[in-house]
């Protein structure tokens, strides 16, 4: 009996960043760009994308939705269905996250070749999410207004990975404690220069800016 | 958070390394976990247990080593140790800060015997 020490320095997070990797590949031989879109429970994903396959219908863009949910449900693919854009409702099983391998099998379901956009809505979670490579583009949260300023100091690893930031609800900025400076200070130090659009999906206010940046990807 | 999927890529991981060593048991196993990843070493442990039954590491010890998370400051360049929450940098107090490490999360080494 001998006995041996081995050294790997192996990423634990190793075999998911691959597959991430063979997503996106996949996803630029067929020009498309690719978002994944995080943020907790109710602070407005579906209702966002809705706004922009809306705001973008008469301009040709074919956006397809993979709906990432715990349970059995098709609530969210239904909205995407119903408003006329292909849609894959993943149901985690559980878990708290999508991974590569979801998100691999759900592009297996989408007409590839007809899309210009990819939308992933994650699930409904601010810590998970962050964790997993999906193998898309830009990493897209929405943060809204009644879930309070205090976010970015008690979720900071979500905020350190995000290309673009969603302030949603803006419409009740009035009726809430919501300090816009405490909020935006917690994102600075955590994403120095970070892309931020403060909008209203209800209003409409401010999601031009939002599109104007989405056009500019998708060029 | 997610630990029964982190466990089962690091006994993946551990059992593939091992294989390739003709180990006929995995009896130590290092991880590196840096202190920005919300990672549960109890939970690990838990699955652990479970999940490395009747496989080459069944029993074998996990061993965490906790990295800081170190953050420079973008304005006056200076490095600073995360202590608790994230602060301003101590030296000019901008909010210009960047994370220069902390998200370490690798199995590190293993510990094996052989026939």
């Amino acid at each position: 009996m001998t006995e041996k020490r081995i050294t790997i320095v192996e990423k634990i997070m190793d075999a998911n960043d691959r597959l991430a990797s063979e997503n996106q590949r996949r996803l630029d031989l067929e020009n498309i760009f690719a978002i994944n879109l995080m943020a907790s429970p109710g602070a407005g994903k579906t209702s966002f994308i809705l706004a922009t396959i809306n705001a973008l219908l008469d301009q040709q863009v074919k956006i397809g939705v993979i709906e990432g949910d715990t349970a059995p449900v098709t609530i969210d693919a239904d909205k995407i269905i119903a408003a006329g854009m292909p849609a894959v409702q993943v149901n985690t099983g559980g878990e708290c996250h999508l991974d590569a391998v979801m998100v691999e099998n759900a592009l297996d379901q989408l007409p590839l070749e007809t899309l210009d956009l990819i939308i992933v809505e994650n699930v409904g979670n601010l810590i998970c999410p962050a964790a997993f490579n999906l193998g898309t583009h830009s990493n897209v949260l929405i943060s809204s207004v009644p879930e309070g300023d205090d976010k970015p100091y008690k979720y900071p690893n979500i905020y350190r990975g995000l290309d673009v930031l969603i302030i949603n609800k803006i419409d009740l900025l009035p009726y809430v404690d919501f300090d816009m400076d405490y909020f935006r200070q917690g994102v600075e130090m955590l994403n120095p220069g970070l892309v931020t659009f403060a909008l209203s999906c209800k209003t409409g206010e401010g999601l031009d800016n939002w599109l104007t940046w989405l056009k500019a990807k998708l060029l | 958070m997610h630990e029964l999927s982190v466990t089962e890529s690091v006994l993946e991981i551990a059992c593939k390394h091992a294989q390739e060593a003709q180990a006929v048991r995995v009896t130590d196993i290092h991880l590196v976990i840096g202190r920005l990843s919300s990672i549960v070493d109890d939970s690990i442990q838990f699955y652990w247990n479970l999940i490395s039954k009747d496989t080459l590491c069944e029993d074998a010890r996990l061993h965490f080593t906790r990295t800081p998370a170190k953050l420079v400051c973008l304005d006056c360049q200076h490095q600073y140790q995360l202590v608790d929450e994230l602060t301003p940098c101590p030296n000019c107090s901008s909010a210009r800060i960047r994370v220069l490490s902390g998200d370490e999360f690798h199995l590190e080494s293993i510990e094996i015997e052989r026939e």
